[in-house]
């Protein structure tokens, strides 16, 4: 199974390989779909990872008390394609890339691989062709 | 050597006249001969397709059983109040009326879920709208409350009448400030985060015919899917602004009334907006063709994105304390390129109005006009030009 999650690393932790160990003990794979450092020096990492049940809920848990914020992503987006005017002013909006432009119809496309679901073109849409699936 | 508009139409009628859109002609003049062009190509059209807040629509519900009158009283299309200041079973309801109950930006920003645009949509796509009306009651019209279904087909007119469409030109809306905004021109991110455009660039109508030299009042147009009708100079019309080398203005200058039968207009043309912490809007799609009388027009028509430049405005303080001061220009080049060169920042660019819907309306119209349905009108009257003095003035206020 896959499960996406955002993960908020303290200060103290972000320069540690957590992530590396966890994989390795749990024999997850994982797949980093954006990493950054706050402001205030946190460190935050979305992610997609992949292994049995037990072990993803045990490596999260583990992750918990090392001190590092989780939120699961549970719903995702989709597009209606008939609401959809073309117009992109959704593009800018998002974090990931997700959302982009053919370059030679203009037409705008959503890559629901990409997306991590943060919510934040849903507000961008004018004719909500951005909506919640959950 | 010119043309008439008399001799376009004859050639429209016979099946022989050249038309070419607006993006064409700007690729075709790049290689070839302007002289040429403008002797060969009898039309260039042109499209948009963007939310147009000041847009909205006469309907005309007939008359109930006993009379009743709306003027003077109170009038909601699905809860959303239209105008109650005309005669008998008229009224006017406007793409940013909102329902007295919706929460606003209460909570901002409100998400405006459903308004007058709304309501728009849902009559040309034919959707049932409930009907009220709260009346005082006289002799003559002695009612005093509908409430009831319709649908677009069971009224006797329904006129969309917009008192400003189609900008020419308008700005690129930015945030300097530290913290998102929610804007008419979308959501803008802090510290430059992105900037939003709000035109078709080299498609966009008035773009195309800089001076109006072959707009004016009278000109047939596509409008919202159907054929419709330049009624008069737009409202805040400013034909003064300043104008880059080919004559184009730099920041929003003309506007356009427009006004057509909304029984002909199609769901793919005119659809409700909400734009998040703003209000609700109309999305309106307009082709405008432009008759290729002689040279001068023909370059104008042709002038690429590239050569189109739009001012950067600041949303956080410039635009809402009116200090006029721009952060520069970008070209509508760069703005579709999906990034835009601003304060020596790489910005992310996104657009309100859909350049493939644009594209679409150019192409449609094209094909009306090579299809023999769409002759060409003759100006009844030309609109104010940039040296006749027609200013646009601030509010008085203070008295
Ligand atoms: S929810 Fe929207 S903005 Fe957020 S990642 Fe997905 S596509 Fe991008
Ligand atoms: S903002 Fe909405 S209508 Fe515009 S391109 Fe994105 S999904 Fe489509």
């Amino acid at each position: 199974m896959e499960r996406k999650f955002v993960i908020h690393f303290p200060k103290t932790l972000v320069d540690k390989p957590i992530m590396s160990d966890l994989v390795k003990r749990y024999s997850l794979d994982f797949n980093i779909l954006k990493a950054y450092v706050t402001p205030e020096e946190e460190g935050t990492l979305v992610l997609a990872l992949q292994g049995t049940e037990e072990n993803v809920d045990t490596a999260v848990k583990d992750l918990k008390e090392m001190g590092a914020r989780i939120q699961s992503i549970s719903s995702d987006i989709r597009m209606v394609r008939e609401l959809c005017t073309d117009c992109t002013a959704c593009i800018p909006l998002c974090p990931v890339d997700a959302l982009y432009r053919d370059k030679e119809d203009f037409s705008v496309h959503f890559d629901a691989e990409k997306c991590i679901a943060c919510g934040l073109c849903i507000k961008a849409c004018p004719t909500k062709a951005l909506v919640f699936t959950i | 050597m010119g043309k008439t508009i008399a001799e376009i139409n004859k050639k429209i009628k016979e099946g022989r006249a050249v038309v070419v859109t607006a993006e064409e002609i700007a690729g075709l003049a790049k290689k070839q001969d302007v002289k040429k062009l403008a002797a060969e190509i009898d039309i260039v059209t042109t499209g948009t397709f963007g939310p147009m807040c000041s847009s909205g629509v006469f309907l005309n519900f007939g008359h109930s059983n006993p009379r009743i009158k709306i003027g003077g009283g109170k009038i909601y299309l699905n809860g959303v109040p239209a105008y109650a200041g005309l005669a008998a079973v008229d009224t006017y309801i406007g793409a940013a009326a909102t329902p007295e109950n919706d929460p606003r930006n209460s909570e901002h920003p409100g998400s405006f879920k459903y308004g007058g645009g709304h309501v728009i949509e849902d009559l040309v796509a034919g959707r049932e709208i409930m009907l009220e009306i709260n009346a005082y009651g006289t002799d003559c019209y002695p009612k005093r409350g509908v409430s009831t279904r319709i649908r677009l087909k069971d009224l006797n007119e329904a006129i969309l009448f917009n008192p400003r469409n189609c900008y020419q030109n308008y700005n690129v809306a930015v945030n300097l400030s530290k913290k998102t905004i929610y804007t008419y021109m979308g959501i803008l991110k802090p510290e430059l985060g992105n900037a939003n455009y709000c035109s078709a660039g080299q498609l966009s109508p008035l773009l195309k015919d800089p001076y109006l030299r072959t707009i004016g009042l009278g000109t047939k147009i596509f409008l919202g899917g159907g054929t419709g009708y330049v009624a008069w100079w737009g409202t805040q019309f400013n034909p003064s602004v300043k104008r880059t080398k080919n004559g184009v203005p730099a920041a929003g200058a003309a506007t356009l009334a427009l006004i057509g039968d909304l029984k002909q207009m199609k769901p793919e043309y005119i659809k409700g907006a909400s734009l998040t912490g703003y209000g609700t809007s109309l999305i309106v799609g307009i082709g405008i063709p432009i008759p290729v009388l002689n040279e001068d027009i023909l370059r104008w028509t042709a002038i690429p994105d590239e050569e189109l430049y739009a001012p950067v405005v600041d949303y956080s303080n410039d635009y809402p304390n009116c200090t006029g001061k721009t952060l520069g220009e970008v070209n509508y080049g760069q703005l579709k390129s999906g990034k835009a060169e601003i304060l020596k920042k790489e910005v992310p660019t996104g657009s309100l109005s859909s350049y493939k819907k644009a594209r679409e309306i150019a192409d449609t119209l094209k094909k009306w006009i090579t299809g023999g349905d769409f002759q060409l009108t003759e100006n009844v009257m030309n609109f104010p030009e940039p040296d006749s003095g027609y200013k646009f003035r601030a509010m008085k206020e203070g008295r």
